[in-house]
């Protein structure tokens, strides 16, 4: 920390200036000016808010992409498929046994199962074949939309959130202060989308232990350094990739009943969770954990505050972000140069 | 087809013969077909299937361009071809208030000019990273620009998109009569398809087929590599532009859902079953495919399924294909025809 500010003060007065401004936007009363051009705090705090919980969730879902990239090198485009098919799976879990928490544990396998499967039949066949990877996740994704369009028909799915995640609470985050009264109202906020999100960085937290922590973790990135010396100091590669696709697979379909709760699933919805995972990763920076929560964040509230501010150029600013991140940085913001 | 294969081609026993000796008998049969079809063909074989055979075939000739000679796999091309069908859309005359109206030797030209422009800057940023990372950027472009057109009212008139989008009237001929647009829209794949033959074969085409092959010991020799790259993106943009533009006139109307993201993985599936190594590979799987999804009904009417199984059955051909055959079907005829070869080789040897 002291070496950064001593190596770039400027910028480190810029961030510091930066962050000081976000602090006091997030927490203080806006003046009636600030309300006057830029409308009121309660759409900055929504909109802001919103980023964060959206950014949660494409991080569940691109963490899992990220993590069978950077240890497999399998581009698998079939992942929005399995975030799809983790969504209806629960659908029917939550239905049938009336619990939503239970649909998470059977998704998980169900769903990991999926991703043993393609792992061990089709991309372990072709390994170092990038393209060909690539193109069979393709037309696996292809094959599954079909099959779940049939299976479950165009209409939108919800799953109902359970009793005690319904409804607001309230936050420690000022909304408005009445001049008259001098009372200050605090922001609610659905509890559901809060709990999701701290669930987010609990999962990710977790990763980041499992990684940098337990010998799994010092097998997968020693994978992800160099697959071949790993193999060849007399790793069982074939397990760990299972192990791994396993993972990523579940957590995409973990995040399809996420998306299910506090959004709706239907045909089209894994192209779209593709996409934001694509950019998350692309963002991010290819194969980094660390670089998918960033991005996440980053893709998450950027969509988001274009909603709010500019709604027929959203998805110019998310595109935008993701060009200057190729321009300047291709590796992405928290990846390796390889 | 690799640069040895192309300068043995080139300096072949087969040089002091004519060019037009040289086109081998199977070629002109094929001519012949193409040019007499309209004589035994209806409109709707002419103008539904053979026009969109060869529309499908252009953009997937543009990916083939790329992918073949460049090493970039882009799922741009759908989208570049999108762009310059929304140019002609927004420029010219259509049934939406927010066309301009223009004339059309304004619009044609513009629309392959921006389109141009497009396919270069997100060649540049495509090419900014290499492998496997350019299937992802640019299948992240494609997306952005088709959700972009589909919340974006003031220009691209969002989700409802433009109709009524028509050729212009020029010699006095309706460009959109069946027999018409069968022979422009054959017309115009003739002129792409010996475009990137020639391409192929020229100083240009052989170094970019160099930087696909050892990126470094081209720059080594001098080659810009990155410059060669992205001017590959610009020149196939011309192939997909053309495809789009005939492609709005034969709907006569664009909208988001023309330039979507599954339209994008269908030239790539068109490409990639074609085979990706010869210009010859995206009109064959353009045929397929269309074949496929215009008797889709009868074909799944066989095995008991309704027709709306059809993306089931091309997803299905499709993985079978980069299962079994990575090469495309060209693959599978090149492969049958060496082993005729062989055993006619062998009955010679074996009866002297």
């Amino acid at each position: 920390m002291d070496k950064f500010i001593a190596r770039y003060p400027i910028w480190s007065l810029i961030i510091v200036v930066v962050v000081a401004v976000f602090l006091w936007l997030v927490f203080a009363p806006w003046p009636p000016e600030l309300v006057a051009s830029w409308g009121r705090k309660q759409i900055f705090l929504n909109g802001l808010l919103g980023g964060i919980t959206l950014g949660a969730l494409y991080f569940l879902v691109a963490a899992g992409f990220t993590l069978i990239f950077g240890l497999m090198r399998v581009v698998n485009l079939a992942h929005g498929s399995l975030f799809l098919i983790g969504g209806y799976v629960g659908y029917e879990v939550a239905i049938a046994s009336d619990s939503w928490l239970l649909a998470f544990p059977v998704v998980f396998v169900v769903v990991a199962l999926i991703g043993v499967l393609m792992q061990h039949f089709i991309f372990s066949k072709m390994e170092g074949e990038e393209l060909r990877q690539t193109l069979v996740s393709i037309g696996l994704s292809i094959v599954f939309a079909d099959l779940m369009l049939w299976w479950w028909g165009g209409q939108s799915y919800t799953i109902l959130a359970p009793q005690f995640l319904q409804g607001p609470v309230q936050l420690p985050i000022v909304n408005t202060v009445n001049e008259a009264t001098g009372v200050t109202t605090w922001l609610r906020y659905p509890a559901v989308r809060v709990w999701i999100l701290a669930a987010a960085i609990v999962i990710g937290v977790a990763m980041w232990l499992v990684l940098n922590r337990t010998a799994l973790g010092m097998l997968i990135r020693a994978g992800v350094d160099d697959r071949e010396m790993l193999a060849a100091s007399g790793v069982r590669i074939k397990l760990l990739f299972l192990a791994v696709f396993a993972f990523g697979a579940g957590l995409a379909g973990v995040a399809g009943i996420v998306g299910a709760t506090f959004q709706s699933l239907s045909p089209g919805e894994d192209t779209r969770f593709l996409l934001s995972s694509l950019v998350v990763v692309i963002v991010g920076g290819m194969g980094s954990i660390a670089g998918a929560a960033l991005g996440a964040l980053i893709i998450g509230v950027a969509e988001q505050m274009g909603f709010v501010y500019a709604p027929t150029y959203s998805i110019v600013f998310t595109f935008l972000i993701m060009a200057a991140v190729l321009a300047f940085r291709p590796q992405g913001l928290l990846g390796a140069r390889r | 087809m690799s640069v040895a294969d192309n300068l043995q081609r080139l300096t072949g026993p087969y040089e002091q013969r004519s060019w037009l000796q040289r086109i081998p008998a199977a070629w002109w049969a094929v001519a012949v077909i193409l040019l007499f079809m309209p004589v035994v063909a209806n409109d709707f074989w002419l103008f539904q299937v053979m026009g969109w055979t060869f529309i499908l075939g252009m953009i997937g000739l543009s990916l083939m361009f790329l992918a073949g000679y460049g090493g970039m796999v882009s799922l741009l091309q759908m989208t570049v071809a999108g762009v310059a069908g929304y140019m002609v859309a927004i420029l010219g005359p259509s049934g939406a208030n927010v066309s301009l109206g223009l004339a059309w030797w304004v619009v044609i030209p513009a629309a392959f000019l921006i389109a141009a422009i497009f396919a270069t800057i997100s060649g540049a940023l495509a090419v900014r990273t290499d492998g496997i990372y350019t299937i992802m950027i640019t299948l992240a472009i494609a997306a952005a620009f088709f959700y972009f057109t589909r919340q974006n009212y003031s220009i691209f008139n969002g989700y409802s998109g433009f109709n009524l989008v028509l050729p212009p009237k020029l010699f006095g001929v309706n460009w959109r009569d069946p027999m018409a647009f069968y022979y422009l829209s054959l017309a115009c794949a003739t002129l792409c398809y010996g475009a990137v033959v020639y391409i192929s074969r020229s100083p240009f085409g052989l170094a970019l087929q160099g930087v696909r092959d050892n990126p470094r010991r081209m720059a080594a020799l001098g080659f810009n590599v990155t410059a060669h790259r992205v001017a590959a993106y610009a020149l196939a943009s011309i192939f997909a532009s053309t495809g789009g533009i005939l492609l709005v006139w034969q709907n006569a109307q664009i909208a988001p859902g023309t330039i979507g993201i599954s339209a994008a993985i269908d030239v790539l599936v068109v490409a990639v079953v074609g085979g990706l190594r010869r210009p010859l590979g995206p009109f064959i799987g353009a045929l397929i495919y269309v074949l496929l999804q215009v008797f889709s009904a009868d074909i799944l009417g066989l095995f008991g399924f309704s027709a709306d199984r059809f993306k089931l059955i091309i997803g299905i051909g499709f993985l079978a294909i980069v299962l079994f055959s990575p090469d495309g079907v060209l693959a599978l005829w090149d492969r049958w025809r060496a082993r005729v070869d062989a055993r006619k080789a062998a009955e010679t040897r074996g009866a002297p």
